[in-house]
């Protein structure tokens, strides 16, 4: 099977003013397209074909050009999914009872992925993440992603947060902190909390 | 030892339209003062206190080192465009790289690839590796060839803040027009 760029439930300006319809458009159309692309050429004819992504990305070993572009593939299939037009609720029901036990406070939490955000140096991503029940935040250099053996952090992503400067440079320039806090106000807490129970 | 911002040889939009004012603002003005002021408020009462920004670069680690090296990577590259540099390489340096590569058209190709390819926030580099021979490298983040006894020559630099502005995801463009800006008379002295 190939895998197919997903087309999004809102349209490149139903996140305005916190990300820019121009930056929506090349970030899906150009990045996430190549990304899909990469990764279907890299899979093809190999067994990775009749596996799901999921599966793929937790393989023992994982070939450069599949770690990048599955890794690139899957991880803004999350993006897109996690961010509401409209904007953000908050933590609910038993995610927020998670994130109070875990981290001490739905602040404290923020306060914790926010600085994972801004603090990874070079292109990658901030997660939060389900192992084991626990709840735990931490990022990932490129296109690594928590399922990866590779990856210091590991578990099932519930929410992520894209810091490549693709991600923010055109409405934030080098102001990633700005981009992070705008993200805040973006979040569909709804499907959050839908992974963390899946 | 305090760290300062170096200045440039030519004006902010002197690469145009290669490389834009905008970008050459962000970029020198945001980017690379960021870098200094980092390392500047790293430093203090630790071992590199007193240090040349090359020892920095040589010996240290994490937030010291990532900053050290931006602020050298970004001097060393910015500081071999000019608004009319000399096009091609010649005499010696011409020499060496057709030794290394076939042909100047062969190595600005490989070094294309180089840069093209690398995946995520680095560098491209050609360098003088410890036999002598000319060599292309890439590094990943602040990552510096004097690391491993390389001396770097020419870099680019491919994190997105470099051309995200001008190009957006078409590195390739960015670097087609690098090679429009680099001046083949600074590379030949650093070759020397």
């Amino acid at each position: 099977m190939s895998f197919e760029l997903p087309t999004l439930n809102y349209s490149y300006d139903a996140l305005e003013p916190m990300i820019d319809a121009r930056t929506m458009e090349i970030h899906h159309t150009k990045h996430h397209a190549a990304y899909t692309s990469n990764l279907n050429a890299a899979i093809a004819g190999s067994a990775d074909e009749k596996k799901t992504i999921e599966q793929i990305l937790s393989a023992e070993t994982l070939a450069p050009a599949v770690r990048n572009n599955g890794g690139g593939y899957y991880n803004h299939n999350l993006y897109w999914e996690l961010l509401a037009p409209g904007g953000s609720t908050e933590p609910e029901g038993d995610l927020k009872k998670a994130i109070v036990n875990d981290f001490g406070s739905v602040d404290a939490f923020k306060e914790a992925f926010t600085k994972a955000a801004i603090t990874r140096f070079g292109s990658g991503w901030a997660w939060l993440v389900k192992n084991d029940g626990k709840l735990l935040v931490g990022s990932t250099p490129n296109q690594d992603n928590p399922l990866m053996k590779v990856s210091d952090i590991k578990g099932t992503p519930i929410l992520g947060i894209d810091v490549w400067e693709h991600a923010y440079y055109l409405n934030y320039q080098n102001r990633r902190p700005d981009y992070v806090e705008a993200f805040w106000k973006l979040i569909n807490w709804d499907v959050v909390s839908r992974l963390f129970h899946g | 030892m305090s760290f300062e911002l170096p200045k440039l040889n030519y004006s902010l939009d002197a690469l145009e339209p290669f490389m834009s004012k905008q970008t050459l603002e962000f970029h020198y003005g945001k980017h690379h003062q960021a870098y200094v002021n980092n390392l500047n408020g790293l430093i203090p009462g630790t071992e590199f206190e007193n240090a040349t920004l090359e020892e920095i670069v040589m010996k240290s680690s994490g937030g010291i080192f990532n900053n050290g090296a931006q602020v050298w990577n970004h001097t060393f590259f910015f500081n071999q465009f000019s608004k009319d540099g000399c096009s091609e390489p010649r005499d010696v340096l011409k020499e060496a790289i057709e030794k290394a590569f076939g042909s100047v058209e062969a190595f600005k190709e490989q070094f294309t690839k180089a840069a093209i390819t690398l995946f995520g926030s680095g560098w491209a580099w050609l360098v003088v590796n410890q036999q002598g021979e000319l060599e292309i490298v890439q590094t990943s983040n602040a990552a510096n060839p004097m690391r491993d006894g390389k001396k770097p020559l020419l870099t680019c630099d491919v994190w997105e803040h470099a051309y995200y502005l001008d190009k957006q995801n078409l590195r390739p463009k960015y670097v087609e027009d690098f090679w429009k800006i680099v001046d083949w008379k600074i590379i030949a002295e650093r070759y020397q």
